[in-house]
């Protein structure tokens, strides 16, 4: 009632308890996959709690995100966008064997997710110049932004719109932060992995027969990308067209 | 090995897309539309570059059934979660 | 290098997974899956100590209506950390991390599960959280209730609420690895012939607690990062005083802690289905409605949070549809109960340890899931919410349902995990004293409840003591009952009799490896062309790639026992 299955010769990447490669990389990806549900419903508590509080107190919230930079925004959009592409291109490498291209394209995705934090830490300084950091987190520096008085065109003071009070308008930030922290630190991490592939990449460890941690970290990178495809607009891009009116 | 690997020509129409669909957020986000429109058109234009990304550059169009359910079963409880939360939100008022 | 090993390899000297290696490091780097499983059987024992030890001081507390040995302020801390220990460190990896990691790969023929690092790592992450929740219990303590509400929990409590929050919010890294891993074995690592429906219910019950575990448990992850980030700011989306809504948390956390009790009681009936079907040596009735069961309670259980929250200022249409969906989340459930009952009817029943926890399950799980309808329906409701008729509902689910099932689980698999037997006599004696003992404890809560008697107070209007009395002395034999399998589980791993590879004569992949399995689960790798639950005589039922085509059961037997021929 039992019979035995062969075994290949085994890959050195192989693991010990997968019969082939193949199953291997079959399971790799999927947990990955798995993993990444667990992102989406992490940050969608977070888009639940913004979507709530947007449709409660847009007028607050629209000029909130107006206060925040839009072009710094909008670069970032494109160096994110710009790094899956590249992050694609190293998973096109490993598929295909070219080790220095791998290499390349996996430094450029580093480089590119570096800048995207280096513009977000600028955007957090201008926050806490603005004292528009929620609360008392950073003591010493409660959340009491300076109001614009009607006509006053001083980019570091709050212009309101409408009906928007300034708690309301702190509650915005509140998410802001939260929502934009939690994608920075998976980008941190991202970044991190992105090095340690990169030291196993030029170690030769990945070729068109075993690629597969590229491949998920791949996932896990376009994953973040996405995350902030839909923060852009919905953090950055709510009352621009109110300011114009 | 049953791996499909995506052209290169693929890739790059598809960044093309959505720096094409990034412009366009940024220029409708500055227009004045009527109504909730606005949020309309950013969110579909979001919605369309996360789903290019998805199937291509995650590679969802060429994987197996098993990785699209697990992917539309998170949409999918994601939906819920928002669902029945704002069947809260919406009906507190009426009664 | 060891001589290969034969049929003619006495047991005593045969290499498994627990002499394989010695020494601590290869226990604490173990990649094991087996290993693992007994790791974490160590310290969730030693974290159901902890609850039950503030279990005690409750009861003792509530002996008489008065405040005794307990401040008010006392108590608050003693059974929100009594909820969140049972909770967060006993109740939901009990089953899964110890019997699902033990035996999911041997159940569908995989040496190991997909991700054994993984699997370590969450041991290392769950140890992580309790350790910090145990640092902010002795710090000080937590006193909002195991539920965390707000604003009590963000603005008013001067507790350790960040400190337990962190704790638990680690801890919940471990739950969602555990289910990762079971997720990706069971779909990729299946053994030739192993399809969907010829694998045992244990796994289809595993395999839909992870799916819970997936979905539901990043969400009270970024519930209480949240609440983290507001107590830290003295503000934020839950304060009312910037138009925030304490509603909302409770939606948040809800959506994922009523999901958690259906991860803590799916691994439970994944054992009954087993329990039941091999102790009345029959097929299970309907296997693919109590497969399909499972799913449909992982999938309506993420329905109905709201049932939490009738009376909290939630809208009262969205009270009708969470109470609608209650209902219907109770139906799947009724058809395990009876196809459990179904499968018993004709059946060749032994009362061994196994099975007397098994039927003792179903029975107060029933009463159990019935009180839960009772707390379903909006109007009576309004009346049970936050009186102790919640407090019996959960727990006759919750022990009388689960820890019922875990005992009787460890007791069925224990020679398997162990390579000994436990003693009968003192299995079917402890049964007993836990099952006289907790409906004791529990069934004059109900009563209690139901008249009106709220939950979470020390000191009680003087009309409800004689059921205070009733429950604290059911405590005390619970509390004995529970200690004695501790005691002869212990000394049996030293001193029990030896047992073969399947002393039960079951169809169980599981059974076909030997007792203790040695590391790598089995001799070759199975082909399986038996449904789950297909009984044969014993010598079909054999240790796989072990066994010569023309040798005696007794001798095949005798050897691997290693009696003499």
């Amino acid at each position: 009632m039992a019979a035995a299955v062969e075994h290949e010769v085994s890959h050195p990447a192989l693991q010990h308890h997968f019969d082939n490669l193949e199953q291997q990389r079959e399971a790799g990806t999927l947990g990955m996959w798995v993993f990444l549900v667990t992102e989406i419903m992490f940050f969608g508590g977070m888009f639940l709690a913004y979507t709530l509080y947007r449709s409660k107190f847009p007028d607050a919230f629209a000029s909130a995100s107006n206060h925040l930079s839009l072009p710094l925004g909008a670069v970032n959009t494109v160096v994110l966008i710009v790094s899956s592409l590249t992050m694609a291109l190293a998973v096109y490498s490993a598929q295909v064997g070219k080790r220095r291209n791998l290499i390349l394209f996996l430094v450029l995705t580093i480089v590119l997710g570096s800048a995207f934090l280096g513009i977000k830490a600028v955007e957090y300084k201008d926050k806490y110049v603005d004292h528009l950091v929620p609360g008392k987190l950073l003591p010493g520096n409660a959340f009491s932004p300076v109001v614009a008085a009607h006509g006053d065109t001083d980019p570091h003071k709050l212009h309101m719109i409408g009906s928007a009070t300034v708690k309301q308008v702190e509650m915005f930030y509140w998410i802001y932060f939260a929502m934009t922290g939690m994608h920075a630190i998976h980008m941190i991490i991202g970044v991190g992995l992105l090095l340690v592939l990169l030291y196993f990449s030029w170690r030769g460890r990945y070729g068109p027969e075993y690629h597969n941690p590229v491949e998920i970290l791949g996932l896990y990178w376009h994953f973040v990308d996405i995350i902030w495809i839909f923060l852009f607009p919905l953090l950055y891009l709510l009352g621009r067209h109110l300011m114009h009116a | 090995m049953s791996e499909h690997i995506v052209s290169l020509k693929v890739y790059f129409t598809i960044f093309l897309s959505l720096m094409v669909g990034t412009a366009l957020t940024v220029w409708a986000g500055l227009q004045d539309f009527p109504g909730p429109l606005n949020v309309i058109v950013a969110l579909t234009i979001a919605v369309i570059k996360a789903t290019l990304v998805v199937l291509y550059f995650m590679h969802v169009r060429y994987s197996s059934r098993l990785i699209w359910v697990v992917f539309a079963a998170a949409l999918f409880w994601l939906g819920i979660l928002f669902a029945l939360t704002f069947g809260d939100y919406w009906t507190r008022g009426w009664l | 290098m060891q001589a290969p090993e034969t049929f003619e390899t006495p047991a005593a000297e045969r290499v498994n997974y627990l002499n394989a290696q010695y020494g601590l490091k290869s226990w604490l780097l173990t990649k094991d899956h087996k290993r693992i499983g007994l790791l974490y059987l160590g310290s969730i024992s030693f974290f159901f100590l902890i609850g039950g030890l503030y279990a005690m001081f409750i009861r003792l507390e509530l002996l008489t209506p008065q405040g005794d040995f307990l401040s008010s302020a006392t108590y608050n801390k003693v059974f929100t950390q009594h909820g969140i220990i049972m909770v967060f460190f006993f109740l939901i990896p009990s089953i899964p991390a110890t019997l699902g990691n033990f035996l999911v790969p041997l159940m569908i023929g995989a040496k190991d599960l997909a991700f054994p690092r993984i699997n370590l790592l969450s041991w290392y992450i769950y140890l992580l959280g309790g350790v910090i929740t145990i640092y902010a219990l002795l710090a000080g303590g937590i006193d909002t209730g195991w539920t965390f509400y707000v604003p009590y929990s963000t603005t008013f409590s001067n507790s350790y609420v960040i400190a337990t929050g962190a704790g638990i919010f680690i801890s919940g890294f471990s739950s969602i690895l555990t289910g990762l891993n079971f997720i990706v074995t069971i779909h990729t690592m299946r053994a030739p012939g192993m399809t969907w429906f010829r694998m045992p219910l244990f796994i289809w019950a595993h395999y839909a607690t992870s799916l819970i575990m997936i979905l539901g448990t990043p969400v009270i992850a970024i519930t209480i990062l949240l609440l983290a980030f507001e107590r830290l700011a003295h503000v934020g989306i839950f304060d009312p005083a910037n138009g925030g809504d304490p509603v909302l948390f409770q939606h948040l956390f809800w959506f994922y802690s009523h999901p958690a009790v259906y991860i803590m009681v799916l691994p439970g009936m994944g054992i009954i289905s087993e329990l039941i079907a091999n102790f009345s040596r029959k097929n299970i009735f309907g296997y693919s409605f109590v497969a399909f069961s499972s799913l449909a309670i992982a999938v309506f259980g993420f329905l109905v949070w709201g049932h939490h929250m009738f009376v909290s200022g939630q809208s009262v249409y969205a009270g009708m549809v969470f109470s609608f969906l209650s209902f219907a989340v109770a139906i799947p459930s009724a058809v395990k109960v009876f196809n459990w009952t179904a499968t018993l009817y004709k059946g060749s029943i032994s009362y061994d340890t196994p099975m007397l926890y098994a039927l003792g399950f179903i029975g107060l799980f029933t009463i159990g899931g019935m009180t839960g309808l009772f707390l379903a329906t909006l109007g009576v409701n309004v009346h049970t919410t936050d009186t102790y008729f919640v407090v019996a509902h959960f727990h006759y689910v919750m022990v009388g349902g689960t820890l019922l099932a875990y005992l009787g689980g460890l007791h069925y698999w224990w020679p398997k995990i162990t390579g000994r037997m436990y003693p009968e006599g003192w299995g079917r004696f402890s049964a007993l004293v836990i099952f006289v003992g907790f409906n004791l404890t529990f069934l004059p809560q109900f009563i209690a409840g139901y008249l009106g008697m709220p939950r979470r107070y020390h000191a009680y209007p003087p009309e409800f003591q004689v059921f205070n009395v009733l429950s604290s002395a059911g405590a005390s034999i619970l509390g004995v009952g529970l200690l004695i399998p501790l005691v002869y589980l212990i000394w049996s791993m030293r001193y029990g009799k030896r047992a073969e590879a399947n002393p039960w004569h079951l169809p169980g992949l599981e059974w076909r490896t030997p007792s203790p399995p040695p590391t790598e689960n089995f001799l070759v790798t199975p082909l399986v062309t038996w449904e789950a639950y297909e009984f044969a005589p014993p010598e079909e039922l054999r240790v796989i790639g072990m066994f010569k085509e023309d040798e005696s059961l007794e001798d095949a037997d005798a050897v691997i026992n290693g009696k003499p021929l």
